[in-house]
């Protein structure tokens, strides 16, 4: 065969290639999302939040659940992202060269991509069997801060290092304090950023299953006690999903497309703001 | 404006803009604050062996070699878990690289611009997707799709004798070791295409363009000149998602069959550390079951941190 025929082949082929690698990721997306709808939109009705998991066979909802999980994850961001936005803070602004900066830095880079299942044994460690002696929601809502914190602090402080020096020295010009400084100025110049730290953490552990299993366990009745054990939306899927009961099975496809809607919807906003902050 | 009202500004602001205290006690909140973040890592770590040193005590080397998990005889092999893991990963990986290099590739090169953002926002999507949902999809819409459209032909063509045969037998319900790893590769696809198109979009225009303009073809282009260039970089995303396969927990111990022991083929049932230690954990009964598990998480801890770890310092030396 010809030359240049052959290059020419070899790259149609290339770049029909290239093209259905990329037709096989959508269309994986596609058909996630097609499951979630076909399977779970029929099962939506005004039971799901306003009564608490069924026995198998009986009508009811998952209120429980998701009461659960919002007071967990509220409990978990509350504290990831005051830790986050000052850690982060600090890695920006005061030691972020030094050493210790650079210990601190990829230690968070290796607590972000730690599994996550591993955070649940090492809150269960301290809270399940030496603190309170039991499963609670507070344990389930330590192990969502602890995935969410460096999520948190990693955006923080990118989105810090965008603010530009003559903000700073601005600042300092006028005689106010480093803290003051950052507090007043920087903070707020940066302010929708760090709006998308707290998003982005939130989603990443709104449907986190894995360290709840054994921090907060699950609860089939409706509770508002984080002391005592609690329901989330992704345990009571688990559970539905993998029992032979049709009904519990339906309450799973509808709690997963709720998890599903919420993340990809929190996501989705986080990055636009994100995009916002990029051009100052 | 009055001249009284700028006087209490200008005594007011100083006092709150300069506070030395104030200063002190911002700075070490933040320094708190990171150090806190150091803390957390190092009370992991130290939990997972504190509580994971029974089993290796009374195990020794042998729990990693070993593939016995028994709770009634008290008698625990991780060996099993742990081929899974690392068979699944790697088989994950073997999917999703070319994938991930063919979407990176095409959103970089061939794509028309307008459509490149959208397409690369909805690949991102395929990350944001909770680990939990791509269980059940595994489970009810891909396992049973898979049994009957792949599993059962094969398993009709060839003889369970011949050796085709053998790689390819296992019960016929689609949670096995293979399933495992095409969701496992679905997952991991997106990071690895994100980090990827970073990577490619770093080499120097000038470069790219004296490459085309010798008259190469975009193939000879991205394969002869850019590749090489970001060769460092690669092996890093490799190794990223070789990470990222290894921890994930709720997706396998949905579809993986949950068998112990060692997997005897691609069809056969197993489990991997996570699902292992998602599936018992919270149900152990005695403490040395409990401590087997949290030493299965300390290998896996060990297995991920030298991942990264490796995977971090190959980025980074290309971004120099």
């Amino acid at each position: 065969m010809d030359r240049a025929l052959r290059r020419k082949l070899t790259n149609g082929i290339f770049v029909g290639a290239c093209g259905l690698a990329t037709f096989i990721a959508l269309a994986a997306l596609v058909l996630i999302l097609w499951s979630l709808v076909k399977e779970g939109v029929g099962g939506i009705d005004a039971n799901i939040f306003t009564m608490t998991q069924p026995a198998p066979g009986s009508p009811g909802g998952l209120k429980n659940a998701i009461t659960g999980s919002i007071l967990m994850c509220a409990g978990g961001m509350a504290i990831a992202i005051v830790v986050g936005i000052l850690a982060g803070t600090w890695l920006a602004e005061y030691g972020g060269q030094t050493p210790y900066g650079h210990a601190v830095r990829f230690l968070n880079d290796v607590l972000l991509s730690a599994p996550s299942i591993l955070i649940g044994l090492f809150v269960y460690e301290i809270m399940v069997a030496h603190l309170f002696g039991h499963f609670s929601g507070y344990a389930g809502a330590l192990a969502l801060a602890l995935l969410a914190v460096p999520i948190v602090t990693r955006t923080t402080e990118d989105m810090l290092a965008l603010q530009p020096n003559t903000l700073r020295e601005a600042g300092m010009a006028l005689g106010a304090g480093r803290g003051f400084v950052i507090r007043s100025i920087i903070w707020k110049a940066a302010s929708a950023g760090l709006l998308t730290g707290g998003l982005l953490g939130f989603a990443r552990i709104s449907g986190e299953t894995a360290p709840l299993l054994f921090t907060s366990l699950g609860n089939q009745f409706f509770s508002l006690n984080m002391a005592q054990p609690m329901a989330s939306l992704p345990t009571t899927i688990f559970q539905f999903a993998l029992s032979a009961y049709d009904d519990w099975r339906r309450l799973a496809w509808v709690g997963a497309l709720l998890i599903a809607v919420a993340v990809l919807a929190v996501n989705t906003i986080g990055r636009l703001l994100a995009r916002e902050t990029h051009r100052p | 404006m009055s001249t009284a009202a700028i006087d209490t500004r200008t005594e007011d602001r100083p006092a709150r803009a300069q506070s030395p205290l104030g200063e002190t006690i911002f700075r070490t909140l933040c320094f708190s604050a990171a150090t806190l973040l150091m803390a957390a890592l190092a009370g992991v770590v130290v939990s997972l062996i504190i509580g994971g040193w029974p089993a290796f005590q009374k195990f020794g080397f042998g729990f990693i070699t070993s593939t016995a998990w028994n709770p009634v005889t008290e008698d625990y092999g991780a060996a099993g878990p742990i081929v899974g893991t690392i068979v699944t990963s790697i088989l994950a990986l073997i999917i999703a690289l070319p994938l991930a290099l063919g979407v990176s590739v095409f959103l970089v090169e061939f794509c028309p611009k307008r459509i490149a953002r959208p397409i690369a926002i909805a690949v991102e999507l395929l990350a944001g997707i909770p680990s939990i949902v791509y269980g059940m999809w595994g489970l009810f819409v891909l396992a049973p799709w898979f049994a009957t459209h792949i599993q059962l032909p094969i398993m009709m063509d060839f003889d369970s004798h011949s050796l085709i045969g053998r790689i390819f037998s296992g019960v016929p319900n689609g949670a096995n070791i293979f399933t495992a790893s095409l969701i496992l590769a679905i997952m991991i696809l997106p990071y690895m295409a994100a980090v990827f198109r970073e990577l490619l979009l770093t080499v120097p225009s000038q470069v790219r363009e004296a490459a085309y303009g010798l008259g190469s073809t975009a193939f000879e282009v991205v394969a002869k000149v850019m590749l090489p260039y970001v060769s460092k970089g690669t092996v890093g995303v490799i190794m990223l998602g070789l990470g990222r396969a290894l921890g994930e927990t709720m997706a396998v111990t949905f579809i993986i069959g949950n068998s112990h022991g060692f997997p005897h083929s691609l069809f056969d049932s197993g489990s991997t550390i996570a699902s292992t230690i998602a599936n018992e954990f919270a149900e152990a009964t005695s403490d040395m079951h409990t401590s087997a598990l949290i030493a299965l998480g300390l290998v896996l801890f060990v297995l991920t941190f030298a991942v990264l770890a490796v995977a971090r310092a190959l980025l980074a030396g290309n971004k120099n």
